[in-house]
């Protein structure tokens, strides 16, 4: 990432100030990226208003609850939301997205599609019905890659068996006929990352890659895509609710709650000086392996949002234990935005900083 | 301390039936072979991956499912082969809550009926009417008992667990088995719940057995854990022990494998032990100890011999020809020892126990900080090449108290 992301995550309505000028820059760039479903209850904003910048060999890590937007967003980069399709709007979709100084959403789909395995690539949470039960495992592979290269079957064969062997299966030649069932769900998370990559993409987003999964498997899966971003250099979003995942994989690390991003930076600063009290409360929440704990959990009080009547205000306004912490005349119905808190760290919090600092310091970090 | 509940050699098979006769074919071990006790008042937490038996066993311990062998007394009652009948009485006792707040909640039902149920079917009538009590209770867990004549589905997933916890808490039952009560709740719902089942254990000075598949969150709430492995106990320890100094290798590793929330901490592989490949099927559970197909610290003995769960420290059982031991640098000797007593006496069914007065002995003195540094550091190469890098990095430390020649004899075993 770089620095003109300063004042980038800001702006629901005005023009983003590094403007749209230097796209380029960065190799993703997420500008006010909105998408949202008309439903016979009401407009749901899933994606409410998200920037976010990726550098290529950097991993990004999304973090929220259910129901926070992180899939959506995930879909919606790659661009499988259907819009306006059969004479229906399904998504309603505004921002841009750059991904390698194009812009996708403005893009003709038959690009976008073109791009879509070769380019950017998608491992999902559930292997068995992300991948198609009636072919084998090996020929959904070549597949993949013969829709991007124009090759024989054999030598898409070949580099199948190379992926596979890569990910980690063991006796590829032999496990290429294998069809999903017969594979274990650790092996068919591997075999759907071989997928991934089969065209080296250079943009791969991993959406819950491992929520169905065991620790121990979960741990062999971790440990693969960390060696595969070093090997293929790619840039990696990792979406999970899971913080010791992103913990272990990510960078740079953003949290989303209600469609919006209530706090991004390194991941470093976000765990350990974190300045948006839902990042608090998701801090508190977590049970710790790592150490002997006698304290209570800090919950987050009260249930996530509904994604229609998102408050006005702050989504988080109604569960913050803060919410009454004078803000300077700031009024609840006034969206906070994404300020500058430290280094490329942002928050959206109206209460002013110097007291978030004071409340971590002293009042939430030594609980933890 | 009198066991509330005590769980002798349990088993649970499940028969596999084929062809036209419907002849049995073989069975899923689910359960093979558990003993425990659950002593009033703690918070017995059951780990274990899928598949390990470990939710059977809730089953069978609030006998859902009847137990193919072994015996679970309950406050000193046999109820192992108990009918409906006869288990009735007991269902006060013993209360279940379950992982799937959809699944577990009838939508045609109210909140109100689905509380008030248990007091109808054991016929109890509290002091004050049912509703009373019922409204009662959902305030005790949280909830607006304006609500008793909602439908689940107004409810969100952490309102729901909490209905659930309700009606497992009418009867004021004595031991409630917890079926992955948090894993399909968020994170933050995941802490009110966790919160709550501890407020009212201290209340009502309840005792729970905590099943859940998340070291972290069985490390918050237990008192005593139990990690299962293809149905089986493969270490029984107190919190504390556990997590602070895993005996089993199975335990140490899957403590490794769950990621920690700490940033700083990324990349540092060396903690990490990865274990090749994935559970064995428990139709046909491995000979021997049934994690050395696994198991980095594997020889000849573990494939024939199953290590019986002993108390190798105070309050901590394990079931191991080879455990590991916080007090890194004295493991090699106690290991080999045990090697060489077995293959030398290999009828003997005692040969295990040998390594106990040599382990007893062991300088505490390289007390815990230093001497989990000094297992990292010996991990760190480990996880590419589990098998021999174990033997290595040790080696070195070991090499003034252990004769060389004895650890190159193990290697070469493996």
């Amino acid at each position: 990432m770089t620095d003109n992301l300063t004042k980038t995550g800001a702006a629901v309505g005005e023009p983003v100030e590094t403007g749209k000028s230097a796209p380029g820059d960065t190799f993703l760039d997420v500008r006010d990226l909105k998408i949202h479903f008309p439903t016979d209850d009401g407009l749901v904003k899933s994606v409410d208003g998200l920037s976010f910048q990726l550098e290529k060999g950097k991993t990004l890590g999304i973090v929220g609850e259910s129901g926070s937007g992180k899939s959506v967003t995930s879909l919606g980069i790659m661009g499988l939301h259907t819009v306006g399709q059969y004479g229906r709007q399904k998504a309603r979709i505004s921002g841009e997205i750059w991904l390698n100084g194009r812009e996708l959403l403005s893009a003709d789909p038959e690009e976008v599609r073109k791009m879509r395995g070769r380019e950017m690539a998608m491992i999902f949470q559930d292997p068995l019905s992300a991948m198609h039960p009636y072919y084998s495992v090996g020929n959904q592979i070549v597949e993949a890659y013969r829709i991007h290269n124009d090759v024989d079957k054999k030598t898409a064969k070949k580099r199948a068996v190379e992926l596979l062997d890569r990910v980690g299966i063991p006796e590829p030649a032999k496990r290429f006929d294998n069809y999903p069932h017969e594979f274990s769900g650790g092996m068919r998370q591997r075999a759907m990352i071989a997928m991934a990559l089969v065209n080296n993409p250079e943009l791969l987003i991993a959406d819950e890659p491992t929520t169905a999964l065991d620790v121990t498997v979960q741990a062999q899966i971790l440990d693969l895509m960390r060696d595969l971003q070093k090997e293929f250099g790619s840039a990696v979003v990792i979406i999970t609710h899971d913080l010791g995942v992103v913990a272990e994989l990510a960078d740079d690390i953003l949290v989303m709650y209600g469609g919006r991003c209530v706090e991004r930076g390194p991941a470093e600063s976000v765990f350990y000086e974190p300045q948006h009290p839902y990042t608090w409360g998701l801090l508190g929440s977590m049970p710790r392996i790592d150490r002997e704990q006698t304290e209570r959990l800090i919950p987050v009080k009260g249930n996530p949002p509904s994604l229609i009547n998102v408050p006005s205000g702050c989504a988080f306004n109604p569960r913050c234990p803060y919410a009454d912490v004078p803000k300077g005349g700031i009024t609840r119905t006034q969206r906070p935005e994404l300020t500058l808190v430290g280094e490329r760290h942002h928050s959206a919090c109206h209460m002013p900083q110097e007291e978030r600092t004071r409340i971590w310091t002293e009042e939430i970090a030594p609980k933890l | 301390m009198e066991p509330l509940l005590k769980v002798t050699g349990l088993q649970k098979h499940f028969p596999i039936r084929k062809g036209l006769l419907q002849r049995q074919t073989g069975a899923v071990k689910a359960v093979d072979g558990l003993d425990f006790e659950v002593y009033p008042g703690e918070t017995l937490g059951v780990v274990g991956e899928s598949g390990c038996g470990k939710s059977t066993m809730g089953r069978l311990i609030t006998r859902l499912l009847e137990p193919t062998g072994g015996k679970i007394e309950f406050q000193g009652t046999d109820i192992s082969h108990l009918g409906v009948s006869g288990m009735r009485p007991l269902r006060r006792d013993v209360q279940m809550i379950f992982q799937d707040p959809y699944g577990s909640l009838n939508p045609r039902h109210t909140v109100g009926s689905i509380v008030s149920a248990p007091f109808k079917l054991q016929g109890v009538e509290p002091e004050g009417g049912v509703k009373k009590e019922v409204q009662r209770l959902l305030g005790l867990v949280g909830l607006n008992p304006e609500h008793y004549n909602r439908y689940p589905h107004e409810f969100s997933g952490g309102q729901r667990q909490r209905i659930g916890i309700a009606r497992a808490l009418a009867l004021k039952p004595k031991l409630v088995v917890a079926d992955e009560p948090v894993s399909a709740l968020d994170v933050s719902i995941q802490a009110q719940v966790v919160n709550l089942l501890d407020d009212l254990q201290e209340e009502l000075g309840l005792t729970y057995v905590f099943i859940a598949h998340d070291l972290s969150v069985v490390r918050h709430v237990s008192d005593r854990i139990a990690v299962m492995y293809l149905g089986k106990i493969v270490e029984l320890a107190d919190r504390k022990s556990l997590y602070e100094s895993p005996m089993h290798p199975y335990t140490r590793a899957l403590m490794s494998a769950v990621p920690i929330p700490d940033p700083r901490r990324k990349g540092v592989k060396g903690e990490r032990i990865l274990l090749k490949g994935d559970v064995p099927s428990p139709i046909a559970p491995p000979s021997g100890c049934r994690f050395h197909t696994r198991c980095w610290k594997a020889t000849e003995v573990c494939k024939t011999q199953e290590p019986p769960l002993l108390e190798l420290r105070p309050g901590q059982r394990v079931a191991c020809h080879h455990p590991e031991d916080a007090e890194g640098v004295t493991i090699p000797s106690a290991r080999e020892s045990v090697e060489v007593t077995i293959t030398k006496s290999p009828e003997s069914p005692k040969a295990p126990e040998a390594p106990e007065p040599v382990e007893a002995p062991e300088p505490e003195a390289p007390a815990s900080a230093e001497a989990t540094e000094s297992t990292e550091q010996a991990d760190a190469p480990k996880s590419g090449e589990p098998a021999e890098a174990t033997e290595s990095p040790e080696a070195p430390e070991g090499a003034e108290s252990v004769s060389k020649p004895a650890a190159k004899d193990d290697a070469a075993g493996e």
